[in-house]
């Protein structure tokens, strides 16, 4: 069997009130790769589930080269040789890869000889552009790597349609370039078709033949990638002409005063091996601080441990003054922070809109009186920060689970922003937030700094720390690799030391 | 060397055959719970396994006059234990945790309940493989009469472990103890799996049972089990969730039961309830060691919550 053609016709599928696809068709040609853009929500992801069998559509068909197949479940996917690469991987993790590989197989083997099996899976990986360790526990693999033992796992598994949901966000550019340009190989070659979910117009722009814009559960745009601008695709993501992107405020001169200061600071991850060591950096008033890297490189153990919820060894300073992360010393030194995944890093879901705004005062004046709450100055509190950073929500007493990703973002923005920052910790701050909310963030971000605040930006996102910061640190295999000035940082070389090619 | 008295060497020989002969038991219950915590629950139930498959091999091993008649009946009460807790826990929002408590609080009364009877009579025992004979020294010859379960045990945790490494079966049972997403995406019957496990767990834990009623000299009282089927969920932990370990961890454990006895037979009498204790401070020792946050839990099953 060759690259297929697969055709999906009038897809319209809702949860409850709320309508996911509505009326959406397209159409992946025999040997190409057909880009799907779109914001968060607007319904990328409930189409290709559609598409493996996860979700039943309410309404539409299925063509696979002509002829129309429905898809009950995962298996019937399988069965068509349609094959998805989640963005929450579904490897085992505490398996290796080879015994993922085995277990995914169309047939459960009564029993394996692993030593017949590994020379037959390494003959097959040989082949591959990329090496995958097959004896490695798939909890022990950096995301990159996983990314790429998902992809052999479907190629193993004689996949004839990709769907790739995000594939870079966890890969360096030349991982991604590495493993998009083999797909892109492979259908040139006319033996695979595949679809790309990508919120990134270069990545679009490079490695496919076709795209289709979809917004609000609707497609809006569709055609060969060459005859649409990036213009029209971002005017067709969002609805409206939109303005270029961050206005940077001029870049300032760093001033003198450091006021993060971290010093041999090592730190164990949750496997109880170092993820973090002997790293130092300082940040300085007025200066944004970026950290790059590819996941899984120590950056969640820093931030976690910044933020007062690890045990370290080593020093960590503010503002001269040692900081262990309680709450008398996070009001007095000012340090703030906008963890990744806002609802569960930095809010009570349960808990309303008022009272998660609360959670950095209520234990002071005015919010509180002796041991009682005042509820008034509380509510006046929200009223205040929801009208100021524009917080759409059902209601102040509403509960924070109620609110959509962006309005979680801003609310936490809100809360920490309007306090006396001296320091900001921001970790993937617009991680899986839509257009809109992202350049608040940004705005916001660069506001704080303008007002005299230190940040640390660790972000997986190159793009969106060279648009921001001053100066760039490389995080790689727990340690600093790489420090350079962002006027003078080049994509190319921050890409090998985060791929932990160059040594330190 | 007098062949009757051997001095010294009287105590580690009585902790050898008293480990032999508790740990029997916890093998099985603790390679029973690792299946099922494999497959991303937890069974507490497996101490009111433990009673009910005493008592039910006890029972049908008096009636039936054979005693591995008395196995079978024991392992299928555990069986039907088990898909009593894989179906209850297979409801939304029903906590494994807490049913198992209440088939603890269950299974320990029906074996009350049922078991009245039995307390006077006397069943036929499992017969158990006379290793000693090449001595003569009485000690020697006691320790090493040894049940024949508790080979059955050393080869169940050698074959789980092949199961679990090198069978499609062992692979998918992995699969949806550690990731229920990906077993979804593979199109496993997650239920069905988890709802096997826990009878295969309950399986073992009866077998488990019917060893401390049906083995030498073999009786059946209230008292039998005393704890032992919730340290063993305290062992798979322990073990790591390792089979082998779970092995090794069960004779450590028998040992620690073994010392009370041991020290009272040569004669050391005095703290005989604190050395009885022995095996409860190992567990508490050993949770507290194994549960630091610093510790690789590398193969723990990732659908191991103890809230849903």
């Amino acid at each position: 069997m060759t690259a297929p053609q697969v055709e999906l016709l009038n897809m319209t599928k809702s949860f409850g009130a709320n309508l996911a696809l509505d009326n959406v068709s397209l159409l992946i040609r025999s040997g190409t790769v057909h880009a799907l853009l779109g914001e968060n929500g607007a319904g990328k992801s409930t189409l290709v589930k559609c598409l493996v069998g996860f979700y039943h559509p309410e309404n539409g068909h299925i063509q696979v080269n002509g002829r129309e197949h429905r898809l009950n479940s995962p298996k019937d996917a399988d069965a068509l040789g349609i094959g998805m690469v989640y963005q929450h991987f579904t490897l085992v993790p505490s398996m290796t890869v080879a015994q993922n590989l085995v277990v995914s197989g169309a047939r459960l083997p009564a029993y394996v000889n692993w030593q017949s099996e590994l020379k037959r899976l390494t003959e097959v990986t040989r082949k591959l552009p990329f090496h995958v360790p097959l004896d490695v526990r798939v909890s022990q693999l950096s995301a990159g790597e996983k990314q790429k033992a998902e992809i052999v796992k479907q190629l193993y598994l004689g996949r004839k349609l990709l769907i790739l949901d995000e594939p870079t966000s966890v890969l360096t550019p030349a991982e991604a370039d590495e493993v998009l340009g083999y797909v892109r190989s492979l259908t040139r070659a006319g033996d695979l078709s595949a679809v790309l979910i990508s919120h990134k117009f270069h990545e679009v722009r490079r490695y496919a033949d076709d795209v289709t814009v979809l917004r609000r559960g609707a497609s809006v745009r569709t055609g060969a990638v060459t005859d649409l601008s990036d213009d029209a695709l971002a005017e067709a993501m969002i609805g409206e002409p939109v303005s270029k992107a961050v206005q940077l405020a001029p870049r300032l001169a760093p001033k003198a005063n450091i006021v993060l200061s971290i010093k041999d600071v090592s730190v164990n991850g949750d496997n109880g091996l170092p993820a973090v060591k002997d790293l130092s950096l300082e940040v300085r008033e007025g200066e944004i601080a970026g950290i790059a890297g590819v996941s899984g490189n120590g950056q969640l153990e820093l931030v976690e441990t910044l933020m007062g919820q690890r045990d370290r060894s080593g020093t960590i300073a503010v503002s001269g003054v040692a900081f262990t992360g309680t709450r008398r010393e996070i009001a007095h030194l000012g340090v703030y922070g906008l963890p990744q995944e806002p609802l569960k890093n930095a809010c009570i879901d349960r808990m309303s809109l008022a009272e998660n705004l609360a959670l950095r005062n209520f234990d002071r004046a005015p919010l509180c009186r002796g041991i009682a709450m005042n509820y008034g100055a509380l509510a006046e509190q929200a009223e205040k920060l929801v009208k100021q950073f524009r917080v759409k929500a059902p209601g102040l007493t509403a509960s924070m689970s109620a609110l959509s990703g962006g309005n979680v973002q801003r609310a936490v923005l809100a809360r920490e922003l309007t306090q006396n920052v001296r320091l900001l910790i921001a970790s993937n701050p617009t991680f899986g937030l839509d257009f809109v909310a992202c350049e608040e963030t940004y705005r916001r971000i660069v506001e704080a700094r303008n007002g005299g605040a230190a940040v640390l930006l660790i972000s997986e996102d190159l793009d969106e720390l060279l648009g921001l910061v001053d100066r760039i640190l490389v995080m790689s295999g727990g340690r600093i690799v790489h420090e350079v000035s962002a006027d003078r940082a080049d994509k190319r070389v921050i890409g090998k030391y985060m791929a932990g090619m160059k040594a330190a | 060397m007098d062949v009757t008295s051997i001095g010294w060497l009287t105590l580690p020989l009585a902790i050898l055959g008293g480990a032999i002969r508790v740990s029997t038991p916890f093998i099985f219950v603790s390679i029973g719970e690792l299946i099922t915590e494999k497959s991303g629950r937890i069974n507490l139930g497996l101490e009111g396994t433990l009673m009910l498959g005493a008592m039910a091999g006890y029972g049908v091993s008096y009636l039936s006059g054979s005693p591995w008649l008395g196995l079978l009946a024991a392992g299928l009460a555990g069986t039907a234990f088990g898909l009593l807790h894989g179906l209850l826990c297979s409801v939304k929002r029903v906590n494994d945790t807490a049913i198992g408590i209440s088939l603890i609080v269950l299974g320990t009364g029906l074996a009350f309940f049922f078991g009245k009877p039995l307390i006077e009579p006397k069943a036929p025992a499992l017969p158990s493989i006379f290793l000693g004979f090449w001595s003569s020294v009485p000690q020697v010859r006691a320790a090493l009469d040894v049940n024949a379960l508790f080979f059955v045990g050393i080869l169940l945790a050698f074959a789980v472990y092949v199961f679990l490494n090198r069978t499609g079966w062992g692979l998918m049972l992995r699969t949806v103890g550690d990731s229920e997403d990906a077993a979804r995406a593979l199109g496993f019957p997650v239920l069905r799996v988890r709802i096997l496990a826990t009878m295969a767990g309950g399986f073992l834990a009866g077998i488990g049972g019917s060893f401390l009623s049906l083995s030498y000299p073999g009786s059946w009282s209230e008292g039998l089990s005393s704890g032992q089927g919730i340290m063993a969920v305290a062992l798979v932990i322990f073990a790591r969730w390792r089979s082998i370990n779970a092995l090794g961890a069960s004779l450590l454990f028998g040992g620690a039961g073994a010392l009370g006895p041991a020290l009272q037979g040569v004669g050391v009498t005095g703290y005989y309830y604190l050395f009885n204790a022995a095996p409860y401070i190992l567990t508490l020792a050993i949770m507290a060691a194994s549960t630091s946050r610093a510790a690789p839990f590398a193969d723990a099953p990732g659908e191991l919550k103890l809230h849903r």
